[in-house]
């Protein structure tokens, strides 16, 4: 569970990342915490073996030293973050030799809702990917900001009206892995989860074919109801999209798509 | 005639709220009649209310601050709770309107109302004394800030009986803020209670900056400045240039809301990325606002208590004045997750560390304080010892977050809620915890219980590790932060031993209270009668607890670091011939008038009372002006009284 049990290469390098850091940091941290314990007790002022210099207060050694280690540490420190800032950005591809899936998200009041524009099906608050394949996500609000995150996938990305964002993730082994939104969003917002499902690419073709032929589309219509606030929305499915849908709600907000059901501007 | 308020603004509908609303009515009431009853009115009003004491309103700065620590810590408990039993299917006591605005008014009110009039309230009290002065820059100006903090205060509290709180959390994020989200009044009484006390503690920075820059006793150079002052001048300096920030961002949101306008509306032009950067501009300086002071406490009991002068002082100073430029340069830590692209995100991720290092180097300072000195082990040290030990872990678990990558799986969860509770609680918490209990014998001339108060140290101690560390095993698990309610089972454990925490933590407050109450029904056999019960090191410590009102009969002559130590070596106290009168600025009901009316205006533009809202701030600006231009008379102290006050100081602190 958690990001400390990633599923995927971009969770599993920033687990890494992770560990690396609080290594490096404890060694310093860790003798800090003994020595103010050690130096507190030592210098109790029932000791009579205890030295005391109540004019010492200047030690230019000392000083170098203070200044050093902890300097030393952010160099470190900061080459981790400058490297991991850019092989980890959530934008850039993934460098794998598998075909890429396109989702589109959506952040609604209080669901979310999952394009697969070249698939022609949608999702609600369930997300279906192969395994091995890299994900591509452009993400958008049609409400307040949210965050899409799913620990075990690794980062998190903000969603938000009017903008879009992307993120890179993969799933490298079959399995359920728990998603939510992990900023706050208004009353709904504890119910705003979603199962990614992960399973190998034979099944997830399967999945595509069968989602196509039963159920509803996602038309215009169809959108403005989902979109009304409303939380704990069971996962469904679409078998079509309308085009331009995700570009439509990017660029209007839910009120005027909501006034003109034929979509047009 | 009244705008939106109506009947339907009281809860009667909803039992938690409204048995909250009762109990806070009937104990407003019961004070106010039990003042009457006494008629204590006129001792108030001449002695507190009216008063332009820097020591005085330093004492109400305190006083505010506690008793909303026990606002905010009754919503962190009801918070806790819920979250205890909301698992699986669970729903919990609270539904998620309510849930929402308690855990917004605790951000908000622990962050606004407690904290910061806790620091600001210990600075104003000991900052003049350390200086060797008799009173801040502006006396008035010091009451009115004193005074819109508490109507902020008000403000906050009255949204508990009449209407609502917000439902944002304490930053309140556009849009969900805007109109559109949030069309009730809990915002507006989140802005304007902010609106009207961020004026306050804007004049108050001004004023403590203004003390400092200005007013030292003779031959207290830079250099000589206790490292409290030195940290109060950098904090002053971070309100002086964040708060006009917070302000302004705040005004354009009510202008969104007030106006139809659209700085950060979803349509029409809106950008809320721009609300998120401004409100974080003015927000990471405020936690070194908040934890800046709360270092100087440490810096003066860890010496004092070792026996020892602050080892490092000018690495001190040094480190704090760099903590105080690039407090302003790392803002954008608070968002990695926005989407900004990797060089931003790794430019402001190094920036955030390099903090880290001048406050490395100010807990190996105080570390090298503890080396070779005599420690004694009154409460104040253990709440430092207590500090460093915490603040180490606080601060590494921070450091870990500006490295982008950590932060995309951490930003948001549980982990980063343990991590500013790690620090705020660790730091600023056990620091004003530490100063309130390190100078209240001068505020009072008495100690305070020892007992109790270690006591209290270890239930916060204890109960903060049993609340927090858990807090950062669910964040690992991929908790995220204001749920409601949650499916996975396997958290619940976690978050009754949080809930367990939290209820020592309660113990801890139930200590302290119980040790002001002993204290003081045992204070005549407490009392400080050389106004030195510490052994200290700086002045204030070098005139009677309390404090007579002008401070110092003669200021004193400061000629080195550490200048009440240093005089207690080589020079035996010897009274002047003669004593100079001095005059001290006379009682203002300025500050109080004033704020009373900006309650009437601040709750009249809640509820678009408009005809309300301006006679509240014309008569708030009469009352400002016209006072301002009264001569007031000034309090003379001739130098005979001087010298009876002085001879009557010597014969109690040198008992025959």
């Amino acid at each position: 569970m958690g990001v400390l049990d990633p599923q995927g290469p971009v969770a599993a390098a920033e687990r890494l990342i992770l560990l690396n850091a609080t290594g490096i940091m404890l060694t310093v941290v860790l003798p800090v915490i003994v020595l103010t314990l050690a130096f507190a007790w030592w210098y109790r002022a029932s000791n009579k073996r205890a030295a005391y210099q109540p004019e010492w207060a200047y030690s230019g050694h000392i000083e170098l030293v203070v200044w050093s280690i902890p300097t030393m540490v952010v160099i470190l420190l900061g080459a981790v973050a400058w490297t991991g800032s850019h092989q980890l950005d959530p934008a850039r591809k993934l460098q794998v030799d598998a075909k890429p899936i396109r989702i589109e998200v959506v952040s609604l009041d209080w669901k979310w809702l999952f394009i697969y524009p070249d698939l022609e099906v949608a999702t609600v608050n369930q997300l279906i990917v192969p395994t091995g394949a890299p994900i591509e996500f452009m993400l958008t609000s049609a409400t307040v900001m949210n965050a899409f995150f799913v620990p075990q996938l690794g980062s998190q990305i903000y969603t938000m009206p009017g903008m879009t964002t992307r993120l890179n993730l993969l799933a490298e082994r079959p399995g359920d892995y728990p998603g939510l939104s992990s900023n706050f969003s208004g009353d709904g917002f504890s119910d705003m989860r979603f199962l990614v499902h992960a399973v190998p690419a034979s099944e997830f073709s399967g999945w595509v074919a069968r989602t196509r032929s039963e159920g509803t589309a996602l038309d215009t219509a169809a959108y403005v109801e989902l979109a009304r606030p409303g939380g704990d929305v069971k996962p469904q499915t679409y078998r079509g999209v309308e085009p331009n849908l995700f570009e439509r709600i990017v660029q209007q907000n839910t009120a005027k798509l909501a006034a003109s059901p034929s979509g047009e501007r | 005639m009244l705008g939106k308020l109506s009947w339907s603004a009281i809860p009667f509908d909803q039992p938690i709220p409204m048995a909250a609303s009762l109990f806070v009515t009937v104990g407003v009431f019961s004070v106010l009649g039990v003042v009457t009853y006494k008629g204590w009115w006129p001792y108030l009003w001449r002695e507190w209310l009216t008063s332009v004491d820097h020591k005085r309103i330093g004492v109400m700065y305190v006083l505010l601050a506690l008793v909303l620590l026990l606002r905010g810590f009754i919503d962190a408990i009801m918070m806790r709770s819920q979250l205890a039993i909301a698992a699986g299917g669970a729903q919990g006591y609270l539904p998620p309107e309510h849930y929402d605005q308690i855990f917004s008014a605790h951000g908000t009110i622990m962050i606004f109302f407690m904290a910061m009039p806790f620091v600001v309230g210990l600075m104003n009290f000991v900052v003049p004394l350390q200086l060797g002065v008799r009173d801040v820059a502006f006396p008035v100006l010091n009451a009115i800030s004193f005074w819109l903090t508490a109507s902020g205060a008000l403000l906050v509290n009255v949204s508990l009986v009449v209407g609502e709180f917000a439902r944002t959390g304490w930053l309140a994020y556009p849009p969900l803020s805007e109109l559109q989200f949030s069309p009730g009044v809990g915002v507006d009484y989140y802005l304007w209670a902010l609106q009207i006390s961020g004026i306050g503690t804007l004049l108050a920075g001004i004023n403590m900056v203004t003390t400092i820059l200005k007013l030292r006793a003779p031959g207290m150079t830079y250099m000589r400045m206790p490292v409290f002052c030195w940290t109060a001048l950098c904090s002053s300096m971070l309100i002086v240039a964040a708060f006009p920030v917070l302000t302004a961002t705040f005004g354009m949101l009510l202008l969104d809301r007030y106006a139809g306008m659209h700085f950060f509306t979803n349509d029409g032009g809106g950008n809320f990325m721009m609300y998120i950067n401004l409100i974080w501009i003015w927000g990471h300086p405020e936690v070194y606002i908040l934890v800046l002071p709360a270092f100087g406490v440490f810096s003066e009991v860890i010496a004092t208590f070792s026996g020892k002068q602050l080892f490092g002082y000018r690495s001190m100073v040094m480190a704090t004045l760099a903590i105080c430029v690039l407090s302003f340069m790392v803002w954008l830590h608070h968002f990695f997750t926005m989407g900004a692209g990797a060089d931003v995100n790794a430019v402001f991720g190094i920036m955030s560390m390099i903090i880290a290092i001048p406050t490395g180097v100010k807990l190996f300072n105080w570390l090298f304080t503890f080396y070779r000195g005599r420690i004694r082990f009154e409460v104040p040290v253990l709440w430092a010892i207590g500090f460093m030990v915490t603040f180490a872990i606080g601060g590494m678990t921070g450091v870990l977050q500006a490295v982008p990558p950590a932060d995309f799986v951490l930003h948001n969860s549980l982990f980063l809620v343990a991590h500013f509770h790690n620090v705020i609680i660790g730091a600023v918490v056990f620091g004003v915890m530490a100063g309130y209990y390190y100078w209240f014998p001068k505020a009072f001339g008495f100690t305070l219980d020892r007992r109790l108060g270690v006591v209290s140290f270890w239930c916060w101690l204890i109960g903060f590790y049993l609340a927090f560390m858990p807090l950062y095993v669910l964040g690992l698990l991929g908790m995220t932060r204001r749920m409601q309610h949650y499916a996975d089972v396997s958290w619940q454990p976690y978050l009754i031993v949080a809930e367990v925490g939290a209820v020592i933590i309660l113990c801890g407050i139930i200590a302290t209270i119980a040790q002001l109450v002993v204290s003081i029904r045992t204070r005549e056999r407490r009392r400080d009668r050389n106004g030195d019960p510490w052994n200290g090191r700086t002045l204030e410590w070098s005139t009677a607890s309390p404090p007579p009102v002008y401070n110092f009969a003669v200021l004193p002559q400061v000629e080195s670091l550490d200048a009440f130590w240093v005089m207690k070596q080589h020079r035996p106290a010897t009274p002047p011939a003669r004593y100079e009168p001095i005059e001290m600025p006379g009682n203002s009901p300025n500050g109080f008038v004033t704020a009373c009316f900006a309650v009437v205006t601040g709750f009249a533009m809640i509820w678009h009372i408009w005809w309300m809202a301006i006679l509240g701030l014309v008569c708030a600006a009469l009352t400002l002006l016209a006072f301002g231009w009264i001569e007031r008379g000034e309090v003379e102290i001739s130098g005979e009284q001087l010298a009876d006050d002085e001879r009557a100081r010597l014969r109690t602190a040198s008992p025959a």
